[in-house]
């Protein structure tokens, strides 16, 4: 531990005593106190539920909603497949439909062989997608896309209702496909809270 | 000088004669904001990168974000759930850094099974170098006050793609940087201003640029660019993911491909070396394509996680040959040859190539590309 970690307003108090007027570098390697402003403002939840965009694994963060590939088949047409081919073929897009196997020569690496969740499908579709018009798909819209894109992977069928809770339950064929090198990967079936 | 010379001006711009040296802007052909350019290494010297032409990656653009409006903000697993300005943030302690950033999909042409001939920049040149300075992460982090369960930072950025990555949070504590600064002034619009996340030695997807949320989290999030993409497919079918560390790597930029040498004689080979596990502890480079190696010469001071510019002077006889460089760094790494890195890696693996780089001299002191 390199730091001093500072709870509540003694403690602050107590880390002023302790450090006049040197600041050390927090790299520095013993530990040592440093003098510092504290001029965060307190955040309310409705900040954090407007600017969190975080969606994990298992589901937390996914909004309510729903879609199905057939409702999310003239939405990805429409927005999409200019760039990503109308089959997920690929173009200037990325290709996000196949299942050929990753130890061919060149594989393609998509969705259906090679991401290891579904949530973050949804995650990057409502984040940064269409890439001309980021994050204007409704969370319905974004559901179906999701579905649409599931169902040219063979992963869902056509009218299979997509959402928070079945979108998690998907068991990705490539969820065991990856090998932590720097740091562990999320470790069981379901990622600890 | 007969006449009088130019007035004044308010910012100093490159001679007009240096006008080619350049970033070189490989873009998504239907989005125009998304792709990369590439740092013109062959034409630069010493070790720090002009902010004007440090490498860029972007995912869709570069947000222009009015600096008086932008916030921080940290949550999840915090005691306190802090907003932060930029104002704020500048009266803060100021740590300064000398850290090379590299894409982690630099210089992956070299996986194609034809040396691809273009400049060493533009080979190579997903990777720059510059002094930031800003606010020690550490310091906001311990203000926030950090669950006991906290093990992840989860960082995002306010540009049209929310790019999203997840970070230890031993190493966010550790030499972490939220940079308002590069090379003294203010961050440039397209290297992440107003704020920008420095991870020092580590891809430089994860240096967050335009910073605006940091979540701590007790799991990594598995975003699309830990996941998708910055994983390397290996022979076996699996891949490698969480590939943070830079490994080290040096390349030769004069003399380089575009470059020619005028007849036999002494010149000085020059380079450039980095390591994102530390100091760069020497430079191996040969000139008879890999029989003999020679130390050399490190530009002083040699700092931990930065650009180090090697030279050595050559006596070149006007006969081919081919030039290569090995970096060995602090921990005992040594930059390895393509075959070795292709035995281990295959060739599907597209991000972290480092191998060593071989520069052909031509009796004509023409340069090209080639594989050893």
């Amino acid at each position: 531990m390199l730091f001093t970690a500072v709870s509540g307003a003694s403690a602050h108090c107590a880390q002023q005593a302790a450090a006049p007027a040197s600041i050390q570098p927090p790299a520095a390697s013993e530990s040592k106190a440093t003098l510092v402003p504290r001029l965060g403002q307190p955040a309310d939840d409705g900040l954090v539920a407007r600017w969190n965009l975080s969606v994990y694994p298992d589901g937390r963060g996914l909004p309510a909603g729903q879609g199905s590939a057939s409702e999310g088949r003239p939405i990805y047409l429409a927005r999409c497949a200019k760039c990503h081919g109308t089959e997920g073929e690929g173009g200037s897009g990325g290709t996000l439909a196949g299942r050929g196997a990753l130890t061919d020569p060149e594989p393609d690496q998509t969705v259906g062989n090679y991401w290891p969740y579904a949530t973050t499908l949804f995650d990057y579709i409502r984040r940064a997608m269409p890439m001309d018009a980021p994050a204007t798909l409704s969370n319905g819209e974004t559901y179906a896309v999701s579905a649409y894109v599931l169902y040219l992977n063979r992963i869902v069928s056509l009218d299979e209702r997509v959402d928070a809770a079945s979108l998690a339950r998907i068991r990705m064929p490539n969820r065991n496909g990856f090998i932590g090198i720097d740091a562990q990967l999320p470790s069981g079936e379901e990622p600890q809270r | 000088m007969t006449v009088p010379g130019q007035a004044f001006t308010n910012y100093g711009q490159p001679s007009p004669q240096e006008r080619a040296v350049v970033r070189w802007i490989s873009a998504n052909r239907a989005v125009a904001g998304n792709g990369v350019s590439w740092t013109p290494l062959q034409d630069l010297e010493g070790t720090i990168t002009p902010s004007g032409l440090h490498f860029e990656r972007h995912h869709n653009g570069v947000p222009q974000i009015p600096i008086d409006q932008h916030r921080l903000l940290i949550h999840g697993l915090t005691r306190r759930t802090l907003t932060f300005s930029i104002a704020d943030l500048a009266r803060y302690p100021i740590r300064s850094q000398i850290q090379f950033i590299e894409c982690g999909g630099n210089s992956n042409a070299g996986w194609h099974r034809l040396p691809q001939q273009t400049q060493a920049g533009s080979l190579h040149g997903l990777a720059s170098c510059s002094e930031w300075a800003g606010v020690p992460l550490a310091l906001l982090l311990d203000e926030a006050g950090l669950d006991p369960s906290a093990s992840w930072l989860i960082a995002e950025g306010a540009d049209a793609a929310a790019v999203e990555v997840s970070v230890p949070l031993a190493k966010a504590r550790n030499d972490c940087l939220l940079a308002l600064y590069q090379n003294g002034e203010r961050i440039r619009p397209e290297n992440g201003y107003p704020l920008r996340l420095i991870v020092p030695g580590w891809e430089g997807v994860l240096n967050i640029k335009w910073l605006r949320r940091l979540e701590v989290a007790n799991q990594p999030v598995m975003a699309r660019n830990e996941t998708a993409r910055y994983t390397e497919l290996l022979p076996s079918g699996k891949a490698r993911m969480f590939t943070f560390v830079m490994d080290a790597k040096s390349v030769i930029t004069t003399p380089s491909p575009g470059q020619t040498l005028h007849g036999k004689g002494v010149y000085e080979i020059r380079g450039l070396a980095w390591s994102g596990r530390g100091r760069i502890r020497a430079v191996e480079v040969s000139t008879d394509g890999g029989t003999h190696w020679a130390e050399a010469q490190l530009q002083e001071p040699v700092l931990p996680l930065a650009f180090t510019r090697f030279r050595m002077a050559w006596e070149w006889s006007g006969a081919p040959t081919v030039l290569k460089s090995r970096a060995f760094d602090e921990t005992g790494y040594v930059q390895p040859e393509r075959s070795a890195l292709i035995a281990e890696r295959g060739r599907n693996g597209y991000f972290h190539y480092n191998a060593i780089v071989c520069w052909q001299v031509d009796e004509d002191g023409e340069v090209t590309h080639v594989y050893s």
